[in-house]
């Protein structure tokens, strides 16, 4: 994981005064970021694309007011986490927006799988079979919880990176993080319980 | 899961995990797990979730036609590299 919060290189002078050469290194340095987080929010290459191109025009003509208060690269990522529910809102009007409750009902995150694949080897866990589980349970995460996952877990931003990033208090960032991985935990419990009964009954 | 003290320090766990929790929250969690199995399998199960997302993350590459198109629609096509 990379921690985007180390010292920027980039001269935030020339890149509010319009500087091309300047923003090409920003470019450079962050739209392989901006385009996993895309990729991984909307799950086709097509509208990821389009969320990438759409996030560096936008930091293009908003650099002149980036006051700062944020990482340059926590500012883009809050385009690009913008961009992206906005594009899921478009496509899917019937999802939750970010700024509603995420929980509906009380005790939702309680664990039901109880089974300890832990055992399991991981070129098993990690075979291309077994990254196909991990994408999948991703993707069944709500975009509001999907994207707190991604900016923490893959893009390894800190609590407060990602509370800026969505505007959300640190609270919120740490709940719905939680939140997110007990579904997973849920999720590959379910994929990985039938493998573990397997090789008990081998063993016994 | 079913027991009161389980639910009560749930929300705890991922704080845990991460190595940010309190060190009285984390003495307390300790205390339980020691007591209940179900829970240490699921703070295990809940670690080993988190590492294997950590182990697998793909370098942030963008295709190279994708970068192509988009340097050109910043009109950056001449620092393309």
């Amino acid at each position: 994981m990379n921690n985007t919060s180390i010292t920027e290189p980039f001269v935030i002078e020339a890149l509010r005064a319009g500087d091309r050469l300047e923003f090409s290194r920003v470019v450079e340095a962050l739209s392989g970021k901006v385009y996993r987080l895309a990729l991984k929010m909307l799950e086709n290459p097509q509208d990821a694309e389009d969320v990438l191109q759409e996030t560096f025009i936008k930091a293009f003509r908003g650099l002149k007011n980036f006051d700062g208060r944020s990482s340059l690269s926590t500012w883009i990522y809050r385009i690009a986490s913008n961009e992206a529910l906005m594009h899921l809102r478009r496509k899917h009007p019937e999802i939750i927006s970010l700024d509603q409750p995420v929980e509906t009902e009380d005790g939702e995150q309680e664990p039901v799988q109880i089974v300890d694949w832990c055992c399991l080897p991981e070129e098993e866990l990690l075979s291309t079979e077994g990254r196909r589980h991990l994408d999948e349970a991703v993707e069944m995460l709500s975009p509001a919880l999907r994207v707190v996952f991604l900016l923490r877990d893959i893009e390894g931003l800190s609590t407060e990176e990602t509370a800026q990033a969505l505007n959300l208090s640190e609270e919120a960032v740490k709940t719905r993080l939680s939140r997110a991985r007990f579904r997973l935990r849920e999720i590959l419990s379910g994929y990985y319980r039938e493998r573990v009964l397997e090789k008990q009954a081998h063993g016994a | 899961m079913a027991h009161e003290h389980c639910r009560h320090l749930l929300g705890g766990i991922s704080d845990y995990v991460d190595e940010e929790a309190s060190e009285a929250l984390c003495a307390e969690i300790e205390r339980h797990l020691a007591e209940c199995e179900n829970c240490r399998v699921v703070v295990d199960t809940l670690r080993k979730t988190v590492s294997l997302y950590h182990s697998t993350c793909e370098p942030a590459e963008v295709p190279s036609d994708v970068k192509q198109r988009l340097y050109k629609r910043l009109d950056l096509s001449e620092f393309l590299e």
